[in-house]
């Protein structure tokens, strides 16, 4: 039953983002504008944009998931969906985990994906590309567990599109610093080993305290 | 009344009674701030000898490093009372984290000028990234996310958790950025250029910048009291006991 | 069987309306009355549990429904079917989406055939399986209202389940309520129309008035 109620918030998620994916794309997108942006801002000297390339890119992903976060929570609130969840006997906790990982797969595996393609405008070798994904795959998830809880506490709060980011690029700091960094030390021959095990050990609290503090914002926001 | 009982404790969380507490204690507080105030930057500016590298500039860390300490335990403080808070359901705990945000901003803020006043004259740049600023840096962001939030969150309930909880998810997270930020320096900087590096601090240094950490910490406790006392006043204006109070004024 | 003891709702420094207490037994229907903002709406979520009390306590079958108390709560929430102002419903999915995600959500199993059942109850047989933005008004609040039928729940907490209600479909409501008092639920509701809709074509159910008093 509790399982059958964590796939059955996830699927219902993923369905109604199939159904209107201009929602979903425009996040990934921005993604994509935001890594052009960079280069004709600062110059097309491939020295430097290959020096910049992993701080470009994982800026880029973080401002993407900001941006994807309002909607998290925000359909759910505004149709009464999230009251019946919060009534729900299942534990409210795991079915907003439901949400992120649905939420993730919308809008943080696409830039996984697309990471690498735009990297190739940077001229990062092939290694340094495979450590971006990796690093990004790690690090994404995070993004959406910890970003959930600003979400969920700016939910109908005015101004709460730039209140969300105020909240909650402090958090991403950490994510930001290991998965560049991970990536310029593969470019510069050290091990990629600690940062993605670091990462690893960000991620893995995340998916547990996450969906419950966001859970717990949430019931605020319904009061 | 027995200090070790819980009931007093308890009486005390009630804002009638606190903002009479809270009236007796602040001038106490504040006349002690100013004299170790006084005294500490007497040590800082007058007393301590000028340091053998840094000639008279470095007298700025008398105020840089007890704001630094002091925009750490603000947070700290804030955490606190939100778990509080959360835990009893007091109205005085959002009240306090409130209070004393502002005072916590502030001194994160000050850290942040005086750095790069201190830093200017000795490395040539206004700022430097390194650890420990660039962590306040991010401390002071988390001060501003708390107050942007509880500032537009209309029903003070809601704004007192929804603030208490992101005060708790922010210190959970300074340690963390701290570490991160500290392993992101020691990547990029080749030779450390570490602002935060003084040489063996004489006795008497260390004196001053004690005293002007305690100066600020019972200049924030008198602050904070006088806050809380306004924002009690402002949301229980609807009894009997403020109504009162406001009569009395007139 | 559901209790309220001495409940009351501050607003803006100012309750509600007077303490209130009353009780709900098996078999019983209590209809929630008052003036408009005299806090129907915020009584009944606080009856959810979806916003706390600000004085007094709700009690399921003897027990505090408090955070001490996660199994109360727990079995409470198994129990209660609770429909607010808004309908809880997907725009971008067909009715029978609707309803088979809202039951697993809620820790239930549905069938297709129970789903679709409930649905040509309420008069949707045709529009099924069409997105439910473009349905009418009324046909959103049949769907709504489908979900009464197939759900387990025997606490029913409804706020305002007659608006926008064509007289074919109050008949179907009216028969769905009585039918569920009579088989031993509880109902709580609250209505502007009058109670006596509930007391005609042979679906006669007592129901008991609660009367909310502005403080």
């Amino acid at each position: 039953m509790i399982w059958q109620a964590f796939w059955a918030v996830a699927q219902r998620d993923l369905l109604l983002a199939w159904r209107r994916k201009s929602e979903g794309l425009s996040a990934v997108f921005f993604f994509v504008v935001v890594a052009a942006l960079f280069p004709l801002g600062i110059g097309p000297e491939m020295n430097v944009l290959r020096n910049i390339a992993p701080g470009v890119l994982w800026v880029g992903a973080l401002l993407s998931s900001m941006l994807a976060l309002q909607r998290l929570f925000e359909a759910d609130y505004r149709d009464g969906t999230l009251e019946q969840m919060a009534l729900s006997p299942v534990a409210m906790p795991l079915l907003v985990g439901a949400k992120m990982l649905a939420h993730w797969l919308v809008s943080g595996l696409p830039l996984v994906l697309l990471a690498p393609v735009l990297g190739l405008q940077f001229d990062l070798s092939g290694d340094a590309l495979v450590t971006l994904t990796l690093a990004l795959l790690l690090g994404t998830p995070i993004l959406s567990l910890v970003g959930g809880v600003g979400a969920a506490l700016t939910l109908g709060v005015r101004g709460g599109g730039v209140l969300l980011s105020l909240l909650v690029l402090p958090l991403f700091v950490p994510v930001l610093v290991f998965g560049a960094g991970a990536v310029e030390a593969q470019v510069s021959g050290l091990g990629v080993q600690a940062h993605l095990s670091i990462l690893m050990a960000m991620l893995l609290p995340a998916v547990f305290f996450g969906p419950l503090a966001s859970a717990f914002a949430l019931r605020i926001a319904l009061e | 009344m027995n200090i070790l009982r819980a009931n007093f404790w308890f009486h005390y969380a009630g804002p009638q009674a606190f903002y009479g507490l809270a009236g007796r204690l602040w001038p106490w507080f504040a006349a002690l701030a100013a004299v170790l105030g006084v005294w500490g930057l007497w040590l800082g500016f007058m007393v301590a000898p000028a340091d053998a590298q840094q000639g008279e500039g470095y007298r700025i860390i008398f105020v840089h490093v007890p704001a630094s300490w002091m925009s750490m335990v603000i947070y700290l403080a804030m955490a606190f009372w939100s778990v509080l808070g959360l835990t009893f359901n007091t109205r005085l705990s959002g009240m306090m984290t409130r209070a004393l945000a502002p005072t916590g901003a502030m001194f994160a803020f000050l850290s942040l000028w005086t750095g790069a006043l201190w830093g200017k004259p000795m490395w040539g740049t206004w700022w430097v990234w390194d650890a420990r600023l660039t962590s306040e840096l991010i401390l002071f962001f988390l001060y501003l996310g708390y107050i942007a939030l509880t500032s537009a969150i209309d029903d003070q309930r809601r704004g007192d958790r929804a603030g208490a909880l992101i005060a708790i998810v922010g210190a959970i997270n300074v340690p963390i950025i701290y570490f991160s930020v500290k392993w992101w320096n020691t990547l990029h900087q080749g030779a450390s250029v570490s602002l935060t590096k003084s040489p063996s601090m004489a006795q008497v240094m260390l004196w001053g910048m004690l005293l002007m950490a305690l100066c600020f910490w019972l200049y924030t406790i008198a602050l904070v009291l006088c806050r809380v006392r306004t924002t009690i006043l402002q949301r229980e204006s609807h009894t009997a006991w403020v109504q009162a109070i406001a009569q009395e004024a007139a | 069987m559901l209790t309220i003891s001495n409940i009351s709702c501050v607003r803006g420094h100012k309750p509600l309306f007077t303490p209130l207490s009353f009780s709900l037994q098996a078999g019983q229907a209590l209809h929630l009355e008052g003036d408009n903002g005299v806090g129907k709406t915020s009584l009944l979520r606080i009856i959810c549990g979806l916003s706390p009390a600000d004085s007094g306590e709700v009690l399921w079958n003897g027990h505090a429904l408090t955070r001490q108390h996660p199994e109360v709560v727990e079995a409470f929430r198994a129990t209660l079917c609770y429909m607010g102002h808004n309908l809880s419903l997907k725009e971008d999915l067909t009715p029978i989406e609707n309803l088979l995600f809202e039951a697993q959500v809620a820790g239930r199993s549905l069938s297709h055939e129970k789903g679709m059942d409930a649905l040509r109850k309420m008069g949707l047989n045709s529009r099924a399986h069409l997105p439910l933005r473009v349905l009418s008004q009324g046909q959103k609040r049949r769907t709504a209202l489908a979900r009464l039928s197939v759900t387990a729940a025997k606490l029913w907490v409804l706020d305002e389940p007659f608006v926008a209600l064509d007289a074919h479909s109050l008949d179907n409501l009216r028969a769905l309520l009585a039918n569920h008092v009579q088989q031993g639920g509880m109902l709580l509701f609250t209505s502007h129309q009058a109670v006596e809709l509930l007391q005609t074509n042979g679906h006669a159910i007592e129901v008991q008035p609660i009367r909310l008093v502005a403080a």
